[in-house]
């Protein structure tokens, strides 16, 4: 789960990291008023949307006066930024981030991530701030520091110290950047987040070490152990097929592509959605509806997949293991007959009493191409597609 | 005497007492597996299909003699049960549940390493359907009817793709020594190179198929330890190659972060370590019967 820029500023600042005073708006008005309460001359208006790469897509602007906050959220509010992390669609503003303004020295790039290699959390820092991750690994990567904590103790101050050394930070800055690591670090390990990112973390020209950009995306897994971190989701910022299909235990992933996909496990969606794209087809989305596919489930997942215009076929794909075929076909010709669905289904039952599902699936009398292998299945949906309607009538009749 | 687990391997289930673990606590015991019992704290002196319930693992190990376990216990406190496992002597532990917090799988990594390499339990999953030696013993959720006892040893990341898998051997008549669920997660208990040790060193296995997906260096691992250090053919398929960057595709673990973590440059990198790579998930039978006919 993502949370916004304000949000984040906030824990960490409770964790001992220190950032620029703030204020979050809903409105114009309210923004320019709330940098009145700030004080000072100088304020970055900042759109909240959960992407990076605000900056170059307009969603970041210096401001010199209450006049210039008040036009620039207008410009924001209700708008989608488009940046290279949304996709085309972009993310909506409805929330700005005013802050005081600060002279800059030099900019820090400072992140925490899970690394699967060494399983452990490690802390990837560069003295190149302000460029994206990628753009330092790719152009300056000898300027990237590295380091694992280990688990049972947690960051130790001399891990912290060498960090702070290698990035050529003086003497005198030290001692703030450990604490800065060190809150960090117990933010992530203390609220099971998957990713702290702080971009750049700034040595102000007053020798304050502060963090200017703050992410934090936490592990949905662990979310059941933090209701305060949960209560910070904000829905306006995902994909609503994505947040609906959540909220009824489902995984979705939508696509550009027009063939639906209903599958049972996570690797087989995506050994599915290859083989669309071997066959000539694009996928739709990715959906797993899990080991098991009760009628119930299975009728969710054909409304969830409907609710894409875009969508101009359906492949079902169930590798029945101890669920049987039979109890899955009735779902599908439940779900078929209660929804009305006049688009080519394609449904591919393989597994356990597999002849009993094919039998109910032909006796039900619905317009159902049936296929016996991923390959077959795959294949009889991209022709379903590309054919006008009548001549997947013919495929039907064929079948 | 397959990998991991054998017909003498003596199994306790540990969450027993919950519906899903019922079910599948008879399944693997009419498959053949030696389920001697189970464990739920506060519910030791049940007896549920047959079997006695323990109030700790320790218990069940000395009355039972259990060295293999299968951990059924919900994601909170699912970590906490596999630690118990390990601190209690078992020697195999699988662990299905699906949810397990990260951090949490860190810690358990972390404290297992306390005990020496020999004494050490081997863990597989979370997040997985299991292990099953085809004929002799099923440690999961899988259908066992699927696999044909042979000479393939499987490892994968995903449970019904790994179906997939099997179905297609078995349509060329072709069998399994074992097969291994690593899981979906991020942080697992063993990674594809963990498993290939043992396929590489078990005289049963005379092909490996390794079933990846997006996500994660293990693959990349995987064909750096196959390059220098197996001598069977190995097979390979990856997932997700139709995957968007930056999307978790279902498993926790399939999300495309890094370089080196796509379905497309992992299929670079094992076939330049000399794996053959299934081209679609359509083949891999064929490809694997394929690979055994010449090694004939």
């Amino acid at each position: 789960m993502d949370i916004h820029e304000y949000q984040a500023k906030e824990i960490l600042s409770n964790f001992g990291v220190a950032v620029p005073s703030g204020a979050l708006a809903y409105s114009p008005e309210q923004a320019a008023y709330r940098a009145r309460e700030l004080g000072g001359e100088k304020w970055i208006v900042k759109a909240q949307v959960h992407a990076g790469g605000r900056g170059k897509a307009g969603g970041v602007k210096l401001c010199d006066s209450e006049g210039e906050i008040y036009e620039a959220c207008e410009d924001m509010f209700g708008r989608k930024l488009v940046t290279h992390q949304t996709g085309p669609e972009g993310k909506g503003i409805y929330r700005v981030y005013v802050e005081s303004a600060v002279p800059i020295d030099r900019e820090i790039y400072l992140g925490f991530v899970l690394d699967r290699s060494s399983q452990r959390v490690m802390i990837v820092a560069s003295s190149e701030g302000g460029m994206e991750i990628e753009e330092i690994s790719a152009e300056k990567p000898d300027s990237i520091v590295r380091s694992t904590v280990e688990p049972a103790v947690g960051l130790q101050e001399f891990q912290a110290r060498e960090i702070a050394f290698k990035l050529g930070l003086e003497p005198g800055m030290v001692q703030q950047m450990v604490r800065t690591l060190q809150g960090c670090y117990a933010a992530f390990s203390e609220l099971d987040a998957t990713m702290v990112e702080i971009n750049p973390l700034v040595i102000t020209g007053d020798n304050r070490v502060l963090a200017l950009d703050a992410k934090m995306s936490f592990d949905d897994n662990a979310l059941f152990r933090h209701p305060q971190i949960s209560e910070l989701r904000d829905k306006s910022q995902e994909d609503p097929r994505e947040s609906r299909a959540a909220d009824r235990g489902l995984s979705y992933v939508g696509l550009d592509g027009n063939i639906g996909c209903i599958v049972n496990g996570a690797g087989l969606a995506m050994a599915t959605m290859d083989t669309i794209k071997l066959a000539g087809g694009e996928p739709a989305n990715f959906l797993d509806i899990g080991g098991g596919a009760s009628p119930e489930r299975v009728a969710k997942a054909f409304r969830l997949v409907l609710s894409d215009d875009n969508v101009q076929a359906i492949l079902v794909n169930i590798f029945a293991g101890i669920n049987r075929c039979d109890w899955v076909a009735e779902g599908v010709v439940q779900a078929l007959r209660e929804l009305e669905i006049d688009l080519p289904v394609v449904v591919r039952l393989a597994g356990t009493n597999v002849e009993e599902g094919q039998k109910i699936l032909a006796k039900s009398g619905l317009p159902v191409i049936r296929a016996t292998t991923l390959m077959e299945a795959a294949e009889r949906a991209v022709g379903a597609w590309q054919n006008d309607l009548t001549q997947a009538t013919k495929v039907r009749a064929v079948k | 005497m397959s990998i991991l687990l054998d017909r003498s391997s003596r199994v306790i289930v540990q969450g027993i007492t919950g519906k899903i673990a019922r079910f599948h606590t008879k399944d693997m015991i009419e498959y053949g597996t030696n389920v001697v019992g189970g464990v739920v704290p506060g519910k030791g002196g049940e007896v549920v299909e047959g079997v006695p319930v323990f109030n700790t693992v320790k218990e069940a190990v000395e009355a039972t003699d259990a060295d293999a376990s299968i951990v059924f216990v919900p994601p909170p406190f699912a970590a906490d049960s596999i630690m118990e496992a390990a601190d209690a002597g078992i020697r195999y532990c699988v662990c299905i549940t699906d949810g397990i917090p990260a951090q949490d799988m860190i810690r358990v990594k972390r404290y297992m390493y306390r005990y020496p390499r020999d004494k050490r339990m081997v863990l597989t999953g979370p997040n997985c359907a299991g292990t099953i030696s085809p004929g002799k013993a099923l440690l999961g959720i899988m259908p066992g009817h699927i696999y044909l006892p042979g000479n393939v040893g499987i490892i994968g990341r995903s449970g019904t793709l790994g179906y997939e898998a099997a179905a297609q051997l078995k349509e060329y008549g072709i069998g399994v020594s074992t097969s291994v669920g690593i899981g979906g997660d991020p942080i697992n208990g063993s990674s594809f190179k963990d498993i290939l040790q043992w396929f590489e060193q078990d005289p049963e296995t005379e092909v490996i198929a390794m079933i990846g997906e997006i996500g994660g260096p293990q693959e990349a691992e995987a064909a750096d330890y196959i390059k220098n250090h197996v001598t069977k053919p190995v097979i390979a398929y990856v997932a997700g190659l139709t995957a968007p960057k930056g999307r978790t595709m279902g498993h926790a673990g399939a999300i495309i972060s890094a370089f080196g973590e796509s379905a497309s440059e992992k299929v670079e990198i094992l076939s330049a370590a000399g794996v053959i790579v299934a081209e679609n998930p359509a083949v891999i039978g064929e490809t694997i019967a394929r690979v055994m006919k010449k090694a004939a």
